[in-house]
């Protein structure tokens, strides 16, 4: 069987989760084999989750998992593995993600893909898979030979489908030891448009921007199309944006439907963290800038004259 | 306070990457190799920083052959105190983190670091792996951590903002960008870093369950089509009908 984690906040599923779900179902009936989800706390119709490919959802609660630690999600996500008999388990590859992937495949002395940007294929009865490395530069095919297998999910991969109907809710207990660390607290974005990890549309914007204070025309842009806001890393380090929008290799590394660069010269670190989107528009004065190459639109004027056309033109194209 | 710091080798970021080839190897040819910067200007960093606070030692350990020593001594130039290498192929993550987890086990380290990942690999699995193997709490994506006592007190990247965790010593972190700052070693630094101890052991792990099959390199773009800046209406057509993601 095929487990899935479902990552839950506040009772909600995130389109990454969603996600997972549908890569579980693809390769539990690559397997021949079943797909189940499981749920950590309560959640909201945790049963719908059959609608993007789950057989069956297990919802576990227990006082030791209010807040996550991954030493104890990893003894419930794998005792629950264990007492269900799966063999394969499937997570997302964002930030409780990454902490989880490792550990899980370490307790299970499992064959382990963190990242897989596709679906698995089949090598007799080991799964390929392939991934991303080098930051997007190259892709490495992986071969699974391990009984016990982990892979990771990179956001927007797939797209989650509706591949099932509701399914049946069962609630399952684990034996749990009291967490190390504790969540004290969390300065997060509520409302407004998706984190940057699963965000389709993100609009960008560099160094060209000459200050924090010209950032509405970017803005503006943004909520026109309901897109995530980013930055390039000198932006983010000078303090004219917030850490968590820096896009780029030692930043966050995103892959948008649409990546809109304004001001941005495109050096190969900052490509490497978005050279996954599917379509790049550049806008930058400059006609040397590097990012040129790398882009599938481009613009060669003032960011200051054009954001503020684009967006009126986007404005007139709605109505 | 007694520190262990995680170290790997990895190609310099601006690397152009080329394959063999029959496609079955990165070609190694005129690639500059360097400590991975997450390893290197955050995690080892920081421990430094720490020690400097409060007094103990830093130890670092990779996994690799001889080649490697050469950043090993780098990172004993910017101020560790000695280093192991465990003398084995690093092709495989489980199979890293149980060699680093078969050295320290019994060395009681309060604090062990690693980098969020390494630039080549991608793979952020060794940290995650070392802490499980130790049975320690793991603290991902770390950019800023005060420590009192026993107690840290740890700033983590989350999806859209972040987090603060608190955690007792003994634990596992993985470093991200605003743990500490870049250190370059002074001359003095890399004297020393001569005679300090490097000590190589060796590894029996041999199970690797995980191999790469092969590679491929992202197919290139295509020519980029360059739009009149008076005519954005042309461009939003192309957007919405031809790239189809408005």
């Amino acid at each position: 069987m095929v487990l899935v984690f479902v990552e839950n906040s506040d009772g909600k599923f995130k389109k990454a989760a969603l996600e997972a779900v549908t890569y579980g179902r693809k390769t539990a009936d690559l397997l021949g084999s079943e797909c189940h989800a499981l749920v950590i706390g309560a959640a909201d119709n945790a049963g719908e989750l059959g609608n993007y490919g789950a057989t069956k959802v297990y919802q576990l609660s227990n006082d030791n998992l209010n807040s996550f630690d991954s030493q104890t999600y990893t003894q419930a996500i794998s005792g629950v593995a264990n007492d269900k008999g799966a063999s394969t388990i499937i997570l997302s590859n964002n930030a409780s993600g990454m902490a989880l992937t490792g550990r899980l495949a370490a307790r299970l002395d499992a064959a382990c893909v963190s990242g897989a940007n596709a679906l698995p294929t089949l090598d007799g009865s080991n799964l390929r898979i392939k991934k991303n490395i080098f930051s997007g530069k190259a892709i490495s095919e992986m071969t699974l030979t391990g009984e016990k297998k982990v892979i990771s999910v990179t956001g927007n991969s797939l797209k989650p489908e509706t591949i099932g109907s509701p399914c049946e809710v069962e609630a399952v207990s684990v034996d749990v030891s009291a967490p190390k660390s504790k969540v004290i607290s969390q300065d997060k974005q509520t409302g407004g448009p998706a984190p940057l990890p699963e965000a389709e549309l993100v609009v960008s914007a560099g160094r060209g921007m000459k200050g924090p204070e010209n950032w509405g025309i970017i803005e503006d842009l943004a909520n026109i199309i309901g897109a995530t806001t980013a930055c390039s890393r000198p932006v983010a380090d000078t303090g004219w944006r917030p850490h968590h929008e820096h896009v780029g290799q030692t930043g966050v590394a995103i892959r948008p439907n649409l990546y809109i660069a304004a001001g941005i010269s495109g050096a190969i670190q900052h490509l490497a963290g978005v050279n996954q989107s599917k379509c790049i528009v550049v806008i930058n004065k400059d006609p040397e800038a590097p990012f040129f190459k790398a882009a599938d639109y481009g613009v060669c004027a003032d960011l200051f004259d054009v954001v503020p056309k684009l967006t009126e033109a986007i404005k007139k194209a709605k109505a | 306070m007694k520190q262990l710091v995680c170290l790997s080798k990895t190609p310099e970021t601006t690397t152009q990457i080329k394959l063999t080839g029959d496609g079955s190897q990165i070609d190694s040819n005129g690639v500059n190799y360097i400590l991975n910067p997450y390893d290197e200007w955050y995690a080892l960093v920081r421990a430094i920083e720490l020690k400097e606070a409060v007094g103990g030692t830093v130890t670092v350990i990779n996994v690799g052959d001889a080649s490697n020593d050469v950043v090993i001594r780098k990172a004993l130039a910017i101020g560790a105190d000695d280093a192991i290498r465990v003398d084995a192929d690093p092709s495989n993550a489980l199979g890293v983190a149980k060699s680093i987890a078969n050295n320290v086990k019994e060395a009681g380290y309060d604090i062990i670091y690693c980098g969020k990942e390494s630039i080549d690999y991608n793979g952020s699995q060794v940290p995650a792996m070392l802490a499980e193997l130790l049975d320690l709490p793991f603290v991902a994506l770390a950019t800023d951590m005060k420590v009192d006592g026993q107690t840290a007190t740890i700033k983590r990247d989350i999806e859209g903002g972040s987090e603060t965790v608190e955690v007792q010593t003994p634990f596992v972190l993985s470093a991200a960008k605003g743990l500490a700052e870049q250190r370059i070693p002074n001359m003095r630094g890399i004297m020393q870093s001569k005679r300090k101890p490097l000590n190589v052991v060796s590894s029996d792990v041999n199970d690797a369950k995980t191999q790469i099959s092969g590679y491929a390199l992202p197919s290139g773009k295509s020519e980029v089509k360059m739009i009149d800046p008076e005519n954005m209406d042309e461009l939003v057509r192309l957007l919405q009908e031809e790239a189809k993601v408005l």
